[in-house]
């Protein structure tokens, strides 16, 4: 009955979102207010009816309601209740219901917060979100349908993949997907902005919040993936070049750019064209990356069962939405005019720099992860390219923009100077010859290119904080003056400097990974082994039952110097259910390195395999990712987003005239 | 001309969604395209072993039939189909030969160490030039070769159980017989 009711309430949303693709659009065309409000209304109710088909969805699953068939297939009643509310989206169909459910919650978002929008712009940009649900409930209804029932129930459920019952990974869909489908606002902006053939500073300080809060989740995302993917998978690696990650990572190099070249059309009211580009193409990859998740065309760790059928609705998706917005930019974008010129060494240069290498960089991506796609065309497989292209291409074109992020942000608008920008930068110069030295004195011998990368991020670190001190002219007015500029800078001017350490944490993290030690040993209880400067003491292997599995939990002490630091417990855990082991892997980190432990594999005489790695900087990677989210969040709190709503409070008293479009 | 710019986007689109249209063709499926090298000549080839001093050459394989497997330390589906190679080494004893494609010697020990070595020996392709010779596009590839030196079956991406039930034994059971 309940899953009936979360069915319906899909199709009646499908209806919903047609009403709210078509009668606002209309409006706009004719100018008719009453007709621009429907988008408005449609909108919140399209967002009611899929959160209670969501909820109708979690509620099956909660009560362990087998004669749905989903629930059957991904369930369990042993199964903890968090993996059974998360298991939800850990299948094609209840993740394309969640895809579909943030949709909606953006939709709903605009409607909301929209009030200083002008209403035509308003109405034409939930048109397009509504077409983007049309599409996706018809791809749900029509081949994903997540209520269909069995007859009869079966009496237990097929249980989740254990390697997925995590709670890192329990929240990374969420994240991921709100950052990815966050995107389709600024995409439906874009497509508004190209049938109006409008595109002005306003427009971009419009969009700009939008794509700020989508990039922030989806940082959170991936780093959450890539964290999960480190700890479970147990052998210490953190990020794979798998199609799926790339999936998620190309989205999120084109919304930087676009983060970065919306400042400009905001600030200098130049470079329309292009970002309206990048708005479109960043949300095309995400529908690409869903198309390759989901249509098998890739093999993948990660791939959902596949299916060509879906694979066939989503290409036709594709090709509207895809298709369609770059016709409409093909013939609509000649039009816009560029406004304010620029010397190629201002700061619009260093943007369109910094745009130029991130769309490269996701060029080269892109390329690495269909090159299996594009052999096929010649009578070749699906295969992976694998970390020596990746690694060869993409962080040759990585280094430059990291060079240049230290620079960017010294340069004045229009004209910039760069040698006085580079002058001023000395001490950054000093800090990074430190670091270098002092790496390459700790790691003689050890691997030069990770060094330099450390050289690298002691670079943006030191130039992001000289450019700040320069803000607010450190060391140059009394302090209480330095104090008082500090207060009053513009928090997107926090948000970019902490985003930018951010970076420099991160890219510190990835450098660092490559001095990792590791030992693997086979030992008895009481036997140990050396790695950094730790030992490692196997006590002993105990038998425990879980609440679906039973595990092998093994005692390890560290000790330094014949101190003793931490017992930790790594485990092997075994699904009866699924007959699959997984690992648990015990991490001990004091946040400048991670000691890693795995427990491998044992045998009848009481011998186990002890694999320990330790991998100093690495928790900086996932620290760097957290603090550029946060500089997004800061950004994205400052006062410019806010100020059209209150000059419209201001005016509302006094105005009696009701606005056009209420 | 300056409109053609604009249209540029859309154009490669087009092509792309060629592509993709191309590898959702009914009856398309890349596990099992053939190999232009079926029933020719395997390559010839003279690799370095992993380990000690020993060569593994095609010459050297000759007079049995094989199962050579390309893999990499750095290819995320060899770690999926390692546990089956495993199986075929432990409990049904193939015989079966590694090409280790592009890769570090250590980077390989390690992953050997790690989840077991199932292979009779190691031939080391650096360069991936035998690679080359054999038509891989990306790792993991599987080759069955005949006793007399030919390559009868392809198998591309990391072998399923069923591939190697229905498919793989049965053709070395064929093989071994004739």
């Amino acid at each position: 009955m309940i899953a009936e009711l979360g069915h319906f309430a899909l199709i009646l949303a499908l209806f919903v979102a047609i009403v709210q693709a078509s009668v606002p659009l209309i409006g706009a065309a004719r100018r008719h207010a009453g007709w621009m409000a429907v988008g408005r209304t449609c909108a919140l109710v399209e967002f009611g009816l899929i959160a209670l088909a969501m909820a109708a969805l979690m509620h099956a699953y909660v009560t362990s309601d087998f004669s749905v068939a989903n629930v059957y297939e991904n369930s369990h009643t042993d199964k903890p209740l968090l993996y059974k509310l998360t298991g939800v989206w850990g299948n094609h169909e209840g993740s394309m219901l969640l895809w579909v459910f943030m949709l909606s919650l953006c939709a709903a978002a605009v409607a909301v917060f929209s009030d200083n929008l002008p209403p035509a712009l308003r109405a034409r940009v939930l048109a397009v979100q509504g077409m983007i649900g049309v599409g996706f409930l018809l791809f749900i209804l029509f081949t994903s349908n997540p209520f269909l029932r069995l007859w009869p129930a079966p009496p237990n459920g097929r249980g989740l993949n254990p390697v997925l019952q995590d709670p890192g990974l329990a929240f990374h869909p969420p994240f991921l997907y709100l950052g990815y489908v966050g995107f389709s606002v600024a995409f439906a902006f874009a497509v508004a902005a190209l049938i109006e053939g409008r595109v002005d500073a306003a427009w971009a300080r419009w969009v700009r919040p939008w794509t700020l809060a989508s990039w922030c989740a989806l940082t959170i995302g991936i780093a959450m993936g890539s964290w999960w993917a480190y700890y479970t998978l147990g052998w210490g690696g953190w990020w794979f070049w798998d199609p799926v990650e790339n999936a998620s990572f190309m989205p999120w190099l084109v919304g930087t750019a676009l983060i970065h070249s919306s400042i400009v059309v905001e600030k200098r009211d130049t470079l329309k064209s292009w970002t309206i580009l990048l708005a479109i193409i960043t949300f095309s990859l995400s529908l690409v990356g869903t198309f390759l998740v989901r249509s098998g065309v890739l093999t993948s760790v990660h791939a959902f069962a596949t299916d060509p059928t879906r694979g066939t609705f989503i290409l036709l998706l594709l090709l509207v939405a895809i298709g369609g917005s770059l016709t409409l930019y093909a013939v609509r974008a000649p039009a816009l005019k560029g406004g304010g010129l620029f010397a190629p060494i201002s700061r619009e240069g260093a943007l369109v720099l910094n745009n130029l290498l991130l769309s490269c960089g996701c060029a080269t991506v892109f390329l690495g992860t269909l090159y299996p796609l594009f052999l096929d065309a010649v009578g070749g497989p699906k295969l992976s390219v694998g970390f020596p292209f990746f690694n060869r291409t993409f962080a040759p074109l990585m280094v430059p923009m990291v060079i240049a992020v230290g620079v960017g942000p010294m340069l004045a608008w229009k004209r910039g100077d760069l040698l006085g920008a580079l002058q001023r930068l000395w001490v950054a110069y000093i800090a990074t010859a430190v670091t270098l030295l002092v790496a390459f004195y700790v790691t003689y011998g050890g691997p030069v290119l990770a060094v330099l990368g450390l050289g690298l991020a002691a670079w943006l670190g030191s130039a992001v904080l000289v450019e700040f001190a320069e803000r607010i002219r450190l060391f140059r007015l009394p302090l209480a003056d330095s104090f008082h500029r500090a207060i009053h800078l513009p928090r997107s001017a926090y948000g970019m400097t902490i985003a930018h350490f951010g970076l420099a944490v991160s890219v510190a993290g990835f450098a660092a990974s490559a001095f990792a030690q590791e030992a693997i040993e086979v030992l008895r209880p009481g036997e140990s082994l050396h790695i950094a400067a730790y030992t490692l003491t196997l006590q002993k292997v105990e038998r425990m039952p879980g609440p679906n599995y039973t595990a092998d939990d093994a005692s390890v002490q560290i000790t330094r110097d014949g101190t003793q630091i931490a017992v930790v417990h790594p485990q092997r855990r075994f699904f009866p259910l699924q007959q699959q082991t997984t690992g648990e892997t015990a991490i001990r980190t004091n946040l400048l390195a991670d000691l890693y432990v795995a427990l491998g594999d044992g045998d009848a005489e009481g011998n186990w395999t002890v694999r320990a790695y330790w991998k100093p900087l690495v928790p900086w990677i996932w620290i760097g990712a957290v603090i550029m989210a946060f500089g997004g969040l800061v950004s994205l709190s400052d006062r410019r987003w806010r100020v059209g709503v209150a000059a419209r409070a201001r005016r509302a008293p006094a105005g009696a005239m009701p606005a056009p479009g209420e | 001309m300056r409109r053609l710019i604009y249209l540029l986007p859309v154009l490669l689109f087009g092509v792309l969604a060629g592509y993709f249209a191309l590898a959702l063709r009914p009856g398309y499926d890349p596990q099992t395209l053939p190999s232009a090298m079926i029933d020719k000549p395997a390559p010839d080839f003279d690799l370095a072993a992993l380990q000690g001093d020993a060569k593994l050459s095609r010459d050297g394989l000759i007079g049995k039939p094989i199962v050579v497997n390309f893999f990499a330390s750095w290819c995320v589906p060899c770690r999926i189909e390692h546990p089956l190679l495993m199986r075929l080494s432990q409990q049904e004893h193939i015989p079966l030969y590694g090409i280790d494609y592009k890769d570090k010697p250590e980077d390989a020990q390690r992953l050997l160490t790690q989840l077991g070595d199932p292979y009779r020996l190691i031939g080391m392709d650096r360069e991936g030039h035998v690679g080359l010779d054999f038509g891989v596009y990306g790792v993991p590839e599987t080759y069955v070769i005949d006793k007399t030196g030919r390559i009868r079956k392809r198998f591309v991406g990391p072998l399923s159980a069923e591939q190697v039930d229905q498919e793989l034994l049965p053709l070395l059971r064929q093989l071994s017989a004739s």
